[in-house]
């Protein structure tokens, strides 16, 4: 194993309260707090940790977006990654384009592994890392609890909706993790510093040769249906009384 | 006319309720035909519970050997070939489905709609972003074909009482050897699926341990209901995964939904709010879950949850 490249987007921060435009044209984004997306930060602490276990290898950031998106990868240089690479584009990207600008960069970088979070926390698509490794033609394990690497194989453990389930997968492939994975470590200030220092290369779609082309059109967005406020019982005999009467227990 | 393909999911015995309710959301297109495909070791008896499933024209029977777990590499491949006849192509929004739909869009370079949680025409639908805090209406091209998932919360199942044919097929996909299943450890099954069960008992952070997990167990199994669990308590050990509600965890649609010791983070909101009635049971009068409760108690939930299962047994 040589290189793992680790996919990064960004996104508004997990803790801030969207709110949908007036307008119905998207969500409110001005002045709002923008992050790493939470998975792909555990995706990269993963890389990470294989790195540190003694050997040789570079791990290598990879994001698509506004030129501002060099703040989080910024941030992923902080936390260990040994350089960046931002395909800068001012277009929202839809899965499979992502899928196919990554395809771009990894045929030029070979990692033997790609690292994803399962998904972001604005479009909770869910589907890069999948479609990443079909267009790749190569393994996928998805929804990763733990990653074993032995040589040119590695076993996952996957979260499923029944429990875990593990696979072995032939290397070069993609994992795409879920939240029991690990936990990330925390940037100090001195890893700051000397991010400021690591490569961050910039290139754009059209240099990999993708069409940022809109494949699905969004009409509308709109806040979700409201629940109505309910009723607040005493104790658990006004309960019991309650739900009994509306014939649920 | 719309051909829609359903991606069955099984276990080879039971036919997972999430592909009944994809029959429901596909039957929301206007002027379409069902098709369920099921890939397995052997899908006979599936077969037979989705030839059932009233609105369905057709089923098809894929089996291999290869075929015995579910495994997206292999799947993908078959589903591709299989999807040349149809406009449409649908799985559940399970980590079945998930894991595997995006994999088949890719493969015929196509776009995924994820989570359709509304029809409003043949290629126009809704569904959830930001943890449902935004609801976007999408619509797709229709000279392509269409690849989705369907938020199965979002839809009840389709009744039985069809009569569906059922068919043998095959593919001459080429299946890589590349992935290899090993194998799973399930949770106890003798409790109803979270998933599916009317009725649900939650935990959350303030049951401080997996050792005081078991007072909702003891409770659950007298309402016969299934035990879910907030990602905080997850997390912190106290509940297996599978338990988890919410945005990265299940979506559930329970007739009843009991939150113990929940705060009511919006990740954990978003996997409850299909629920039809939502009870709320939490030390801390200000915690958000009151927001979306329709009936809510503040109290000590180590007093409250004995009694309640007294109280529920008398």
């Amino acid at each position: 194993m040589q290189k793992i490249m680790v996919c990064i987007k960004r996104v508004v921060d997990y803790n801030v309260r969207i709110r949908v435009k007036p307008d119905g044209s998207g969500v409110m984004l001005d002045g709002v707090k923008m992050s790493v997306n939470p998975f792909d930060e555990i995706a990269l602490e993963e890389a990470l940790r294989i790195k540190e276990r003694g050997a040789n290898i570079e791990v290598v950031a990879v994001s698509i977006g506004v030129a501002d998106t060099q703040q989080q990868l910024r941030t992923a240089l902080a936390m260990g990654a040994d350089r960046a690479i931002l395909v800068q584009t001012d277009a929202a990207v839809e899965p499979l384009t992502a899928a196919q600008t990554f395809l771009a960069v990894a045929k030029k970088e070979n990692p033997d592994l790609i690292f994803l979070g399962k998904q972001a926390i604005d479009d909770d698509a869910n589907q890069t890392g999948q479609m990443l490794a079909a267009i790749w033609d190569r393994p996928q394990a998805t929804y990763a609890s733990k990653v074993e690497i032995s040589g040119a194989k590695a076993a996952v453990t996957r979260e499923v909706d029944s429990g875990l389930e593990t696979i072995e997968i032939d290397l070069p492939a993609v994992v795409t993790v879920d939240l029991r994975l690990n936990e990330p470590r925390y940037v100090k200030l001195p890893d700051i510093m000397k991010a400021k220092k690591k490569p961050l290369d910039v290139t754009s779609l059209d240099a990999l040769g993708v069409s940022a082309a809109a494949l699905l059109k969004t009409v509308k967005t709109e806040p979700p249906a409201q629940r109505q406020k309910g009723v607040m019982v005493k104790d658990v005999a006004e309960l019991v009384d309650v739900l009994k009467k509306k014939g649920l227990i | 006319m719309h051909k829609v393909l359903i991606v069955g999911e099984h276990d080879g015995k039971t036919l997972n309720p999430a592909t009944a309710k994809c029959v429901t959301c596909a039957g929301g297109i206007p002027d379409r035909e069902i098709t369920i495909v099921l890939l397995g070791a052997d899908t006979a008896s599936v077969a037979a519970q989705a030839a059932a499933l009233a609105g369905v024209k057709s089923v098809l029977r894929v089996d291999r050997p290869e075929n015995e777990h579910p495994l997206a590499a292999i799947f993908a491949p078959q589903l591709v070939a299989l999807a040349a006849d149809y406009t449409h192509v649908f799985g559940p929004s399970t980590s079945f489905g998930k894991d595997l739909m995006p994999r088949v869009a890719a493969l015929l370079g196509v776009p995924q709609v994820s989570d359709l949680m509304a029809v409003e025409t043949a290629y126009r639908f809704k569904r959830p972003t930001y943890a449902g805090n935004a609801i976007v209406t999408v619509e797709a091209d229709p000279a392509r074909k269409l690849i989705a998932t369907v938020r199965v919360a979002s839809f009840e199942a389709a009744k039985t009482g069809g009569s569906a044919s059922v068919e043998s097929k095959s593919t001459n996909a080429a299946l890589p050897s590349h992935t290899r299943y090993v194998g799973a450890k399930t949770g106890s099954t003798d409790r109803p699926d979270l998933q599916t069960a009317k009725r649900v008992v939650s935990g959350g952070r303030a049951l401080g341990s997996a050792e005081n997990f078991k007072l909702l167990f003891s409770f659950a199994d007298k309402i016969g209901a299934a035990v879910g669990a907030s990602r905080a308590a997850v997390d912190a050990g106290y509940a297996a995964n599978e338990m988890q509600v919410g945005q990265t965890g299940k979506i559930i649609s329970p007739d009843i939904y009991i939150a113990i010791g929940i705060s009511g983070a919006i990740q954990h909101l978003t996997g409850i709010k299909d629920a039809r009635t939502i009870v709320a049971i939490n030390k801390d009068a200000e915690a958000p879950i009151f927001e979306v409760a329709d009936v809510g108690l503040v109290g000590d939930l180590f007093q409250i949850v004995p009694e309640l299962e007294r109280l529920v047994s008398g």
